[in-house]
């Protein structure tokens, strides 16, 4: 049975309003769906033994000064170039480790998915089968797909097929304004450090104030990468 | 499975007895105190006996004691009222790097408006402030010093006597009546000492929610003298300090809790002290655990760790699982995704601050419960560890 991206998500609930956030003026019952307790407090595929996967591809992304960190070791049959296996280490809160974990499974059902069709996930694909996530806590999920990507990288690195390697696109974090994380990358090396310089720059987030945990996020990753830990 | 408590510092539940006097001022003694009638001026003296009450333990009078809608509220009432009345003296106003958001994001606004101008003062690595500091930052136009009397999150007590001498002797050399002196009480209500003549402050906040009284009611002391703008307007209750009908209810409650905690304060900081320092004991046997906060001068209910490698929203949500109830300073936790300022004003890194822990006890904690606290934390610790892709050097614990 073959999974296209359109497959990966059999069961969207009407509670996750398809991946959408859940809002944070959200007053009754618990912080987080079912699904995201059940792989918060069970996590699958997470890595037990780092020694037996030596040869594995491997992808990281994140810091613990930003408060998350992802690490995602993937096995793929040569032949097929389909996953078979993912592990994965978390750093990070609730929803970080359970969006891992839900990806994890995702990405490994069903016999696997290509190499491609892995390259195609993204967080709204994984909040979907978590059947949401709280506004506040999207940031958490958006690095699993990162990671992913880059483990897949590093596997075509080692199976010499270097012209597969893709560089991470510009991501769009403003859905309104259409502000990428290379517009904040550009203006954290111009100087700007705090969100409200960042917005005196490049507006991010006034339209689509959601995003603005995520730019919180990234504005400390790129200090952090090109100035270096506080 | 046993619920275990331990988030008191967030809020206590209502003692049984302050319940049980609050009643009857719901269903018979409820009129409006400033009404004329029989049943107005029944509720008007119930609440002058109140404050008389709160005053005795304050060592104040009783029109020094203004009644609020909480800590939030008095704390706003006196870092904004204080300099709106004096702005005519000057507008710079001190306070610390650790302070409650209502006293800090309330200054923080009233500075980007451009009504006061701001010194926030660092503290050490243990939390506390240095008074030869505080001094160096009074100025001629210092016309407000608000500093907290016991940190909220990390349970250091400050040395609000030593500053309030401090403060006096400027006054006197410079032959002027400022700067007033303002703390938050709230944690430190019914634990410590608040006679204000021994802490020479001017203003204090305390609440109800923190003493085991009603949620939203609090106070306000105002030292006989001291000019303070209403920041609510109305029908002129409170000496026109706070308008509003008086929350005659939650005020006899309050009084009520209050009396409570100043009678069984000693007791119960004695049996809390050996329940506090069991709990650091048995939870600093974790490899790369840190206790935050100064190691003697702490309030008697708090404690508060940093475990490298784990973040402190899981395990708060893994502590919840075991029927274990605290608290996290970690981003994730928080809506500005930025750790706690107080533990990040104690110099720790930001990969130090996602991992902390508040633990506050309360009267119902039993020493089986701490028990069961150390029993369960090592293995929530070591489950997250191994799920962590990062093995941090203690160097993240110095500063």
């Amino acid at each position: 049975m073959s999974s296209k991206i359109s497959d990966i998500v059999t069961n969207p609930t009407t509670d996750g309003r398809s991946g959408d956030v859940v809002s944070t003026q959200k007053d009754k019952g618990w912080f987080y769906t079912d699904t995201v307790k059940e792989h918060f407090f069970h996590p699958k595929n997470f890595m037990d033994n780092e020694a037996t996967y030596g040869e594995a591809a491997m992808g990281m992304v994140g810091s613990p000064a930003c408060g998350d960190a992802m690490k995602i070791w993937i096995k793929v049959d040569p032949a097929t170039e389909r996953i078979t296996d993912l592990k994965w280490k978390t750093f990070g809160c609730g929803s970080a480790i359970a969006s891992t974990s839900m990806m994890s499974v995702m990405v490994t059902e069903n016999g696997g998915v290509t190499l491609d069709e892995a390259r195609k996930f993204r967080p709204q694909h994984i909040m979907e089968r978590l059947g949401g996530l709280p506004a506040r806590k999207v940031h958490c999920s958006v690095l699993g797909d990162k990671a992913l990507r880059s483990a897949i990288n590093d596997w075509y690195r080692k199976a010499g097929k270097t012209d597969k390697i893709e560089v991470e696109q510009g991501r769009i974090i403003d859905k309104v304004l259409k502000i990428t994380d290379h517009d904040i990358e550009e203006a954290v090396l111009d100087g700007a450090y705090t969100l409200e310089k960042v917005q005196a720059k490049t507006k991010v987030g006034i339209g689509d104030p959601c995003c603005i945990p995520e730019v919180e996020n990234l504005i400390r990753f790129y200090k952090e990468k090109y100035f270096g830990a506080e | 499975m046993k619920e275990i408590y331990l988030d008191y510092a967030a809020t206590t539940y209502v003692d049984g007895r302050v319940m049980d006097v609050m009643r009857p001022y719901f269903l018979e003694t409820f009129a409006n105190p400033s009404s004329f009638h029989t049943p107005g001026l029944q509720a008007k003296t119930a609440v002058a006996d109140a404050r008389g009450m709160i005053a005795k333990f304050l060592n104040c009078r009783a029109d020094e004691i203004v009644f609020t809608s909480g800590g939030t509220e008095s704390d706003n009432l006196a870092v904004v009222g204080i300099p709106r009345a004096h702005k005519a003296r000057g507008k710079h106003v001190i306070t610390s790097a650790i302070e409650h958001h209502a006293v800090l994001e309330t200054l923080r606004y009233s500075q980007k408006i451009g009504e006061i101008e701001l010194t926030i003062l660092p503290v050490d690595t243990f939390g506390s402030i240095s008074v030869n500091q505080l001094k160096q930052a009074l100025r001629p136009d210092t016309v407000l010093v608000s500093i907290m009397t016991a940190n909220n999150e990390i349970g250091t007590i400050q040395p609000i006597a030593d500053i309030g001498r401090a403060i006096l002797k400027w006054r006197k050399e410079q032959k002027t009546p400022y700067p007033y002196f303002h703390s938050d009480a709230c944690q430190a209500a019914g634990v410590l000492d608040l006679d204000v003549e021994k802490l020479h402050v001017d203003l204090l906040t305390v609440s109800g929610s923190k003493i085991y009284g009603p949620k939203g009611v609090g106070i306000l002391y105002v030292r006989r003298g001291t000019k303070i703008e209403p920041i609510i307007r109305g029908g002129g209750q409170e000496q026109n300090i706070r308008s509003g009908t008086e929350n005659v209810s939650g005020i006899i409650g309050f009084a009520e809790a209050f009396r409570l905690m100043q009678e069984e304060k000693d007791t119960e900081n004695a049996r809390l002290t050996i329940l506090r320092d069991r709990l650091v004991d048995g939870l600093l046997t974790i490899p790369k655990t840190r206790l935050n906060g100064h190691p003697v001068k702490r309030l008697p209910n708090s404690v508060n760790f940093s475990f490298l490698d784990i973040e402190g929203e899981a395990a708060v949500l893994y502590l919840d699982a075991e029927g274990i109830y605290c608290s996290t300073g970690s981003a994730c936790a928080s809506a500005s995704l930025n750790p706690s300022h107080v533990i990040l004003a104690t110099g720790l890194s930001y990969e130090g601050a996602h991992g902390s822990l508040r633990f506050t006890l309360g009267k119902r904690t039993m020493p089986e419960d701490i028990e069961r606290v150390i029993t369960v934390m090592p293995s929530i610790v070591e489950k997250l560890r191994h799920m962590s892709p990062i093995n941090l050097d203690m160097k993240y614990f110095t500063p």
